[in-house]
């Protein structure tokens, strides 16, 4: 019996066990969509034709390379991220029909270790957005309750990770969009420091905050996966030439001495009383595991939602001033000339969140106004990494939730954006400094999960790793999510 | 920060965008409030704060100059909704 839940470690075994094939598990994956996705609704397309021959071919290298965990094992990409010859629309009307004719670096590297791509998954347009409800195309629904938000913009990820439809599956996050959807799915999601993994190949949102990531079942399946992807690329000019640390190697069960930060402006108001109990929960534990807690300050803190909501859109307009109707995607017909066909196509393309952040952007960049929005919003950005980095010189990593609220019902989220761009406060300032960060799940609460973040200094996913993977052998939830779904303990 | 829709339709004209009057009118509403937002961060005395354009800014490497196979022309066009002679069709630049 295949359980995509039990993790890497378990199908890596059972590979070479030979008591499955890579063929199996393209077909129980298949299957498992077949079932549920017509519930959920994570994927935007699956393929199995291309899968099943996959299959075929990494099978042999299932058995000659050990130390590769990935062989044989199938991910799904979320919609935002290329594929060559597989249709990538961002979930947007503007991008449909489009077939790249290149692979993103960061799959690219899964394909190297033998992985065995299943389907693109759903996100909300051009990953703008925190419930998956902002796609074109569909709203996906959350595993633990299908009448809740999966969370977003990588809700698909998020969503068919939790499912069992795919042991693992990469998303992207620019103001939280790996980590919020993994709490709200009750699954671990890890936002590499920028430019940690290559973007090459990710359709860019915002191209100074924007990260690729894992979606996984257990920590160590995210070490696992991280140390497939990461490391320097030529082709993405933003990619850290730094070292890659051993990631799985650096699992070491043990928090004794480790120097755990706690922010009182992210336990504070604002933050749900059920979350904030949780997290406290998992704290008062990490502490009874050896580890020191140590109060500090982000001062600036209060700042990064506006700082983010100037910043991102500014870079957004810029970088979707691309689709135009004249390379690729959609074109809008009878236009009488190139800017009316310019301004159609963009119209009838783009959602109304994609718009919105577009004019933001453009308003914020526009003469006039760059210094007064953009540049203070740039230089807002340089007092919040400081923060950060002060708070470092004290802690080696931090803990916060990672979503102020529980999960939401589909459709429940509010009309006015600032009350929606608020929920990413817990996510957000960690883009802006551009630091790792992990979501592991501490709690169910009224049957939803809760996740806890856990932000480490530069380049450091090892230790945030470290400390996960050390709660996550303690946390609670583990038992918790063998009640839901049984028989996935770790 | 309120934005008229004269406002919005300014901006809307540098950003390609065709908008109806409903959505300007929502849009000039929506975007004022973020705005407003937003002017909290005219509190905070930023005048010697170097601004912070991205990440890593500066340790970024510069690739080696050396020329490399482009694209072929066909895959290029592949995407295109419309394409003639190897090249991208458009609609009329100027009129008339």
């Amino acid at each position: 019996m295949i359980d995509f839940r039990k993790g890497l470690r378990a199908l890596q075994k059972a590979l070479q066990q030979g008591e499955v094939t890579p063929q199996d598990l393209v077909l129980h994956s298949l299957t498992t969509i077949e079932e549920q996705d017509s519930v959920i609704q994570a994927f935007l397309r699956t393929e199995s034709h291309v899968a099943k021959q996959r299959a075929q071919v990494v099978t042999s290298t299932v058995t000659t390379r050990e130390d590769n965990v990935l062989a044989g094992i199938p991910y799904a990409l979320k919609d935002n991220m290329c594929y060559e010859g597989v249709e990538t629309t961002c979930a947007s009307k503007i991008l449909a029909g489009y077939i790249p004719p290149h692979t993103a670096t960061a799959a690219h590297r899964l394909d190297h270790a033998g992985g065995i791509l299943i389907g693109k998954v759903n996100l909300d347009e051009f990953a703008m957005g925190s419930t998956t409800e902002n796609s074109a195309y569909f709203s996906t629904h959350n595993p633990w309750h299908p009448d809740y938000v999966p969370g977003g913009s990588s809700g698909g990820s998020a969503a068919a990770v939790a499912a069992g439809m795919v042991p693992y599956a990469l998303g992207s996050d620019t103001g939280g969009s790996i980590r919020q959807p993994a709490s709200f799915c009750g699954v671990v999601g890890l936002k590499p420091t920028y430019g940690r993994v290559s973007r090459f190949g990710l359709v860019s949102y915002a191209s100074s905050l924007d990260q690729i990531g894992p979606i996984t079942n257990s920590v160590e399946d995210a070490a696992i996966v991280l140390s497939a992807i990461a490391g320097f690329d030529e082709r993405d000019a933003t990619c850290a030439n730094v070292p890659v640390d051993d990631y799985v190697g650096a699992l070491t069960g043990d928090v004794k001495g480790l120097r755990i930060g706690v922010a009182a402006e992210l336990m504070g108001e604002g933050i749900d009383e059920r979350v904030r109990n949780a997290v406290q929960k998992a704290i008062d534990l990490l502490q009874s595991l050896g580890a020191t807690v140590v109060p500090i300050h982000l001062p600036h803190l209060s700042y990064a939602i506006a700082t983010y909501y100037l910043i991102a859109p500014a870079e957004a307009s810029s970088n979707l001033a691309r689709f135009d109707g004249v390379r690729y995607g959609y074109r809008a017909p009878q236009a009488d000339n190139l800017l009316s066909m310019y301004s159609k196509t963009r119209s009838a393309g783009f959602g109304d969140e994609v718009k919105r952040r577009i004019l933001l952007g453009t308003y914020a960049l526009s003469s006039g106004y760059y210094d007064a929005y953009y540049k203070r919003a740039q230089q807002m950005r340089t007092l919040i990494a400081q923060d950060f980095q002060q708070a470092y010189e004290h802690v080696d990593v931090i803990v916060a939730p990672t979503s102020p609220v529980l999960p939401f019902r589909l459709g429940e989220a509010s009309d006015d954006p600032v009350t929606n761009y608020l929920i990413d406060i817990c996510t957000i300032p960690v883009n802006l400094a551009g630091l790792p960060a992990i979501s592991v799940p501490c709690d169910v609460v009224e049957g939803l999960p809760v996740g806890l973040q856990i932000i480490g200094n530069m380049f450091d996913e090892a230790t945030i790793l470290r400390v996960a993977d050390t709660y996550e052998k303690h946390s609670p939830f583990a038992a918790l999510r063998e009640a839901k779904w049984g028989g996935a303990a770790q | 920060m309120k934005l008229t829709q004269n406002d919005v339709d300014h901006v809307a004209k540098l950003a390609r965008l065709d908008l109806t009057q409903e959505e300007e009118e929502k849009l000039a509403v929506e975007l004022s409030s973020i705005l407003d937002y937003a002017a909290t961060l005219q509190e905070v005395d930023l005048d010697e704060v170097q601004p912070m354009h991205g990440v890593h800014v500066g340790q970024t490497m510069m690739r080696i100059d050396v020329c490399k196979p482009s694209l072929p022309q066909e895959v290029v066009l592949h995407n295109a909704p419309e394409a003639e002679e190897d090249q991208f069709k458009v609609p009329p630049i100027w009129e008339g």
